[in-house]
C-alpha cells in the first residue's frame, strides 16, 4: 500500500439542520492506487455523490467535513484553502457529472470552454491551447474536431456532449477523475460507447477513476474494485470479481441477487424488504440491521468493524466477524 | 426563431390596433366632438354641416381608417382645453419626458444590474445583508412618496435643490435640454432619482434572483469543478447566462419608467408629456389622451421589438444552426 | 424523533411543528411584519372604535384646531397625537379611516383580479385551443403596458361614462374596477401554466375516466393544487393594488377628498409641505409605506417558504 494516489481516512460529512445534525457520511475509509478504477455503488442517498464532492472539494454548504482526512498524492487536501483547492481541481483531479445536456455552458462555444480550462491550469499560449483542445476532442472521438471546436453545445447530440465533457475533464492531464453517474442520462447504446471510451482513456493515461453509479453492470464491466455504500457508511469494499461473486455483507448479497442474469430464467427477482432509512433515522448499531434477515441483538447494539476476509474483501458485518473468530479459533 | 419574430410583430400590430381602437372610440363616441369644438350659440344646421364636413356620418370603418392615417401622420386634432394642435403640444413636451426617462433609465439599469450581480454572488456578505432589506423598502415606496420625501429633505429642509419645474433649459433646434447648464442639471437630480429609485431596487432584486438561479445550474458546478477562477465563473459564465432575462427585465423597466414618469412629473411639476396627459385626464381633454395613448403604445411596441432582436444577439441557441 | 403511537399529535400541534410555521417563527422580521399588518387590518375594520376622533363628522371638528402640529412639537395639543390638517381634523384619525378605504379598494381589486385571472387561467389551461389563444393574446397585449398605466386609462375612460353627479359615489367602484382589470394577466398566466401541468397528471385522468364532469374536476381537483403560487401572487398583488390606489388618488383621479384614502390624504397634505405643515402629508406617507412594506415582507417570506427549491 505504499503506492497510493488517493487516501480517504475516517471521512465524516455532516449537515447541520434545525432538527439536529445529519451525518451524511460516517467513517468512510478507502484508498485508490494510480490508474485504478473504483466503482462506487449504492442507492440514491447512500452518500456516493457526497464522497465524490468531498474529494473535489465542492461540498454544498451547509455540508462540511467534520472528521477524517483526505490525502491526494501524499498531500492532505481536505484542509486546503479554497484557492489552493481550486488550483488542484481541474488540473490534478477532474470531474464528470451526470447530465451532459446541462453540464456545458450553452452560451459559449465548446472551444472557448476547453481553451479557458487549459489556460487556467497550464502555461500555454492561446494558439497552443487551441491545438491541444482539438487533439483532445479527437481523442474522445469527436469527428472533424477542427470544425466542431467552434460549435455551441446545443449543436451536439447527448452522447457527443458527454464526450466533450470528458474532454473538458481530461484536457489538463489529471491523475484522478471523479465521474458521477457519467452514463445515467444517456441511452443504452451510447452508454456502452462512453464506458468503453472512459476505460480506454484511463488505461492509456494511467488515470485513476472513482466511478459513481447505481448500475452494477457498468461497474462489473469497467471497475477494478468496488465500494458498496449504505446509509452513509461503507458496507463492503473489495475486488470487483470478489464482491460480485462472493459478497460478504448481507446488503451486498441482496444487491447482487436482485440483478437479473442473462440466460437464467427465474420466477421473480429477489428484493431486499424495506427501504434505506432516512439519515435522521439510522438505527443504532449496524445501519442495515432493521432490514437484515440475519440481524441479532449485537447488530442492533453496536456498529460492526470493517473486517477483511481471505480474498481481500473488506466488509462491515458482525456475521463475518464472528465467522472469522470461529475459524480463527479452530486454527489456533 | 423566424416564426417567433413574425409572431411578435403580429402581436405588436395587434397591440397598436387595439390601442388605436380605444383611442378612436374615445375620440368619437365619448361626449359629442362637435359640441367640444363649437360654441353654445351654433345652430343645429351648422352643427350638422360641420358633422358632415368632418365625416362623422361616414361608416365606422371609414372613420377608423381615417383616424389611423391621421394618427400615422401625427395629426390628432386640437386640444379642447388648450385650443392648440395636439401634435405641437406633444412635440413641446417630449424632450422633457425623454430626458427624464433616459437619465433615470441609465441610473436604474447601471446601479441595479451592478448591485444585483454583487448581491447574487456575495449572498452572505454584510453589504448584501444591508442592501437586501433596503431594496425591499425601495420597492415598497410608491414613486410619489419617494418624491415627497426627497422634496421635504432636499428642498424644504436643506434647501439644496429645486423642487419643481425644469429650471434652466437650453434650446437646440426644436429640442430643449437640461444637460447643458448647472441649473438644468440640478433641477434634474430629484425627479430622476425619484423615478430611478423604485426601478433600481426592482432591477436589483430581479437580477439577483436570476444570478442565484444560474449559480445553481450544472454548468456552473462543472465550471467550478474544472477549477476556473471565481472571477471567470461569475462573470464569464454566470453573468453571460443571465443576459436574456436581464434584457427582458430592462425592456419592461424602460416601459415602466415611461409610465411612472406621469407620477414623477406630477409631483415635480415637470413639464413633460406625462403631466400633459394627467391634466388631459382630469379635464376630459380627449384628443390629448388619445394621442398620448397611441404614442406610448408605439414606444412600448418599439421597445419589445428591440428586446426580441437583442435576444437573438444574446443567446446562440435562438440563432438556429450554423 | 420518536413518536409515541398511542397519542397522535393533535392537528394544532402538527401545525405548530410544520416547516411553514417554523420558518415563520424563525424570522423575526416576518413576525413583526405580520403583527404590523394585523394592526392595520384591525384598525381599519374597527376604525370608528379605534380612532380618537370622528374626522368626517362636521359636528366634531373645529376650524380653530387647524394646523396643530404633532404633540411633541411646539404648540402641540394632547388631543391630537399626530397634529391636525387644514380643517382641524385629527391626522391620526384620518389615517385610520384612510387605511380603511385603501384596504377596501386593495382587497376588492385583488379579489376581482383573482376572479378574472384564475378563471381565465383555469379555462385556458384546461381547454386549450382557440379559447386559450384568445385569452393569452389579450393577456400578452395587456402585459406590454405597465398595470398602473392600464389602471389610469381604465379609470379615465370609465369616469367619462359616469354622470358628474354620480362621480363621487361611484369613484371607489370605478377605482376597484380599474385596478382589478389592470392586474389579471399575471394571475391568468400562473394559473394557466399550473393547470396545464396538473391537467396531464394521473389523478385528473383517473377522475375523467370515472366520468367526473369538467367543472367539477377544475374546481375540486385542479384549483386546490394551484393555490400555493396563486396565494403568493395575491399577497404581492395586495401590495401592488394598495400602491396603485394611492398613486391614482394622489394623481387626483382616484378617491374623492370626502372619503379620503391614504393617497388622497397625501395629495391634500402635499400642498402644505412648503409652508411648514409637514405632518399633514408625511404621516400618511409613512403609514402607507409601513403597510406596503409589511405586506411585501410577508409575501417575500411566503414565496420562499413555499418554494421547495430553496428549502
Amino acid at each position: 500500500m505504499d503506492d497510493v494516489l488517493l487516501d480517504i481516512r475516517g471521512l465524516r460529512v455532516e449537515f447541520p439542520t434545525r432538527r439536529g445534525t445529519l451525518v451524511a457520511l460516517d467513517d468512510i475509509s478507502l484508498a485508490l492506487q494510480p490508474g485504478e478504477i473504483l466503482g462506487m455503488v449504492g442507492e440514491s442517498g447512500a452518500g456516493k455523490s457526497l464522497t465524490g464532492a468531498s474529494v473535489i472539494g465542492l461540498l454544498e454548504p451547509p455540508g462540511r467535513v467534520a472528521a477524517g482526512e483526505i490525502r491526494f498524492d501524499g498531500q492532505r487536501i481536505d484542509d486546503l484553502s479554497q484557492e489552493q483547492m481550486r488550483q488542484l481541481r481541474g488540473k490534478e483531479i477532474g470531474a464528470i457529472f451526470q447530465d451532459p445536456l446541462t453540464s456545458l455552458n450553452p452560451m459559449h462555444r465548446i472551444g472557448k470552454q476547453l481553451v479557458e480550462t487549459i489556460r487556467t491550469h497550464l502555461p500555454v499560449s492561446e494558439a497552443e491551447a487551441r491545438k491541444q483542445a482539438i487533439d483532445m476532442l479527437r481523442e474522445v472521438g469527436i469527428p472533424a474536431p477542427e470544425q466542431r471546436i467552434d460549435s455551441y453545445p446545443h449543436e451536439f447530440s447527448g452522447g457527443m456532449r458527454q464526450r466533450v465533457v470528458i474532454a473538458l475533464a481530461l484536457c489538463t492531464g489529471p491523475k484522478l477523475i471523479v465521474a458521477d453517474e457519467p452514463t445515467t442520462a444517456l441511452d443504452v447504446s451510447t452508454q456502452a460507447q462512453i464506458i468503453a471510451l472512459l476505460r480506454r482513456l484511463c488505461k492509456d493515461k494511467g488515470m485513476a477513476v472513482i466511478l459513481i453509479t447505481h448500475d452494477m453492470g457498468v461497474v462489473a464491466e469497467i471497475a477494478d474494485r468496488v465500494a458498496v455504500l449504505y446509509a452513509g457508511r461503507l458496507a463492503e469494499i473489495g475486488p470487483v470479481r470478489e464482491v460480485v461473486q462472493n459478497p460478504q455483507h448481507p446488503y451486498t448479497k441482496g444487491l447482487m441477487a436482485s440483478i437479473p442474469v442473462p440466460g437464467r430464467r427465474v420466477e421473480w427477482l429477489p428484493q431486499i424488504p424495506g427501504s434505506m432509512p432516512r439519515l435522521s433515522e439510522i438505527p443504532h448499531g449496524c445501519a442495515f440491521s432493521a432490514r437484515c434477515e440475519f440481524a441479532h441483538d449485537q447488530c442492533r447494539a453496536k456498529r460492526p468493524p470493517m473486517q477483511q476476509n481471505e480474498n481481500g474483501n473488506l466488509s462491515a458485518c458482525w456475521l463475518s466477524v464472528l465467522e472469522q473468530a470461529e475459524t480463527g479459533g479452530r486454527h489456533d | 426563431m423566424f416564426l417567433k419574430l413574425i409572431n411578435r410583430l403580429f402581436q405588436a400590430l395587434m397591440t397598436m390596433i387595439f390601442v388605436g381602437l380605444v383611442s378612436f372610440l374615445l375620440f368619437n363616441f365619448v361626449g359629442d366632438p362637435i359640441s367640444n369644438m363649437v360654441g353654445q350659440e351654433t345652430s343645429v344646421e351648422d352643427r350638422d354641416a360641420l358633422r358632415e364636413k368632418l365625416g362623422l356620418n361616414d361608416p365606422f370603418l371609414a372613420q377608423f381608417a381615417r383616424f389611423g392615417s391621421n394618427a400615422v401622420s401625427g395629426n390628432f386634432g386640437i386640444s379642447y382645453a388648450l385650443q392648440r394642435p395636439v401634435s405641437t403640444l406633444i412635440a413641446e413636451r417630449m424632450p422633457a419626458t425623454l430626458e427624464l426617462v433616459a437619465t433615470s433609465a441609465v441610473v436604474a439599469i447601471v446601479l441595479g444590474v451592478l448591485l444585483g450581480v454583487y448581491t447574487g454572488i456575495n449572498r452572505h456578505s454584510w453589504i448584501s445583508k444591508t442592501i437586501m432589506p433596503l431594496s425591499l423598502i425601495g420597492v415598497s415606496l410608491p414613486t410619489f412618496v419617494i418624491g415627497i420625501l426627497l422634496i421635504y429633505i432636499f428642498s424644504v429642509t436643506l434647501g439644496w435643490l429645486p423642487s419643481f419645474g425644469r429650471g434652466e433649459v437650453t434650446q437646440i433646434g426644436g429640442w430643449s435640454t437640461n444637460f447643458l447648464t448647472i441649473g438644468g442639471l440640478k433641477a434634474l437630480i430629484l425627479p430622476s432619482t425619484t423615478l430611478a429609485l423604485f426601478q433600481m431596487a426592482l432591477i436589483m432584486r430581479l437580477v439577483r434572483s436570476e444570478m442565484l438561479e444560474v449559480l445553481r445550474t450544472d454548468y456552473i458546478k462543472f465550471a467550478r469543478a474544472r477549477g476556473l477562477a471565481p472571477r471567470v465563473v461569475h462573470f464569464g459564465h454566470a453573468l453571460r447566462n443571465t443576459l436574456v432575462p436581464v434584457i427582458t427585465i430592462i425592456g419592461l423597466n424602460i416601459g415602466s419608467l415611461i409610465a411612472f414618469s406621469i407620477i414623477t412629473e406630477t409631483v415635480f411639476q415637470w413639464p413633460g408629456m406625462g403631466l400633459l396627459f394627467i391634466q388631459s385626464v382630469t379635464f376630459g381633454d380627449i384628443p390629448v389622451m388619445a394621442a398620448y395613448l397611441v404614442l406610448i403604445a408605439a414606444m412600448f411596441v418599439f421597445i419589445n421589438v428591440v428586446v426580441d432582436i437583442l435576444y437573438l444577439i444574446a443567446d446562440p441557441r435562438l440563432r438556429g444552426r450554423g | 424523533m420518536t413518536i409515541t403511537p398511542d397519542s397522535p399529535p393533535s392537528r394544532f400541534n402538527r401545525f405548530m411543528d410544520s416547516d411553514l410555521m417554523f420558518s415563520f417563527l424563525s424570522s423575526k422580521l416576518t413576525v413583526v411584519s405580520a403583527i404590523i399588518t394585523l394592526i392595520f387590518f384591525v384598525a381599519a375594520i374597527f376604525a370608528p372604535l379605534v380612532a380618537p376622533h370622528r374626522p368626517f363628522d362636521p359636528a366634531t371638528i373645529d376650524l380653530l384646531d387647524a394646523f396643530t402640529p404633532p404633540v411633541w412639537a411646539e404648540y402641540g395639543d394632547a388631543r391630537f397625537l399626530l397634529g391636525t390638517d387644514d380643517q382641524g381634523r385629527d391626522v391620526l384619525s384620518t389615517i385610520i379611516y384612510g387605511c380603511r378605504i385603501s384596504l377596501l379598494v386593495g382587497f376588492a381589486a385583488v379579489g376581482l383580479s383573482l376572479l378574472i385571472g384564475v378563471g381565465v387561467g383555469l379555462l385556458s389551461g384546461f381547454y386549450g385551443g382557440w379559447l386559450d389563444t384568445v385569452f393569452m393574446r389579450l393577456a400578452d397585449v395587456q402585459l406590454t403596458v405597465p398595470a398602473i398605466l392600464t389602471a389610469l386609462v381604465i379609470d379615465g375612460i370609465a369616469d367619462l361614462f359616469v354622470p358628474p353627479s354620480m362621480r363621487e359615489t361611484l369613484s371607489i367602484v370605478v377605482l376597484i374596477l380599474a385596478i382589478g382589470l389592470s392586474d389579471w394577466p399575471r394571475y391568468a398566466r400562473v394559473a394557466r401554466s399550473s393547470t396545464m401541468v396538473e391537467r396531464n397528471k394521473e389523478y385528473v385522468m383517473a377522475a375523467r375516466v370515472i366520468g367526473v364532469g369538467s367543472f367539477r374536476i377544475i374546481l375540486r381537483h385542479i384549483l386546490p393544487n394551484i393555490l400555493g403560487p396563486i396565494l403568493v401572487m395575491a399577497t404581492i398583488g395586495l401590495a401592488i393594488a394598495i400602491t396603485t390606489e394611492a398613486t391614482l388618488s394622489f394623481l387626483g383621479v382616484g378617491v374623492p377628498p370626502t372619503t379620503p384614502s391614504l393617497g388622497t390624504l397625501i395629495r391634500i397634505g402635499n400642498s402644505f409641505l412648503f409652508s411648514g405643515e409637514w405632518w399633514i402629508t408625511i404621516f400618511p406617507s409613512l403609514a402607507l409605506v409601513l403597510l406596503v412594506l409589511a405586506v411585501n415582507l410577508l409575501s417575500d417570506w411566503l414565496r420562499d417558504a413555499l418554494n421547495p427549491k430553496l428549502r
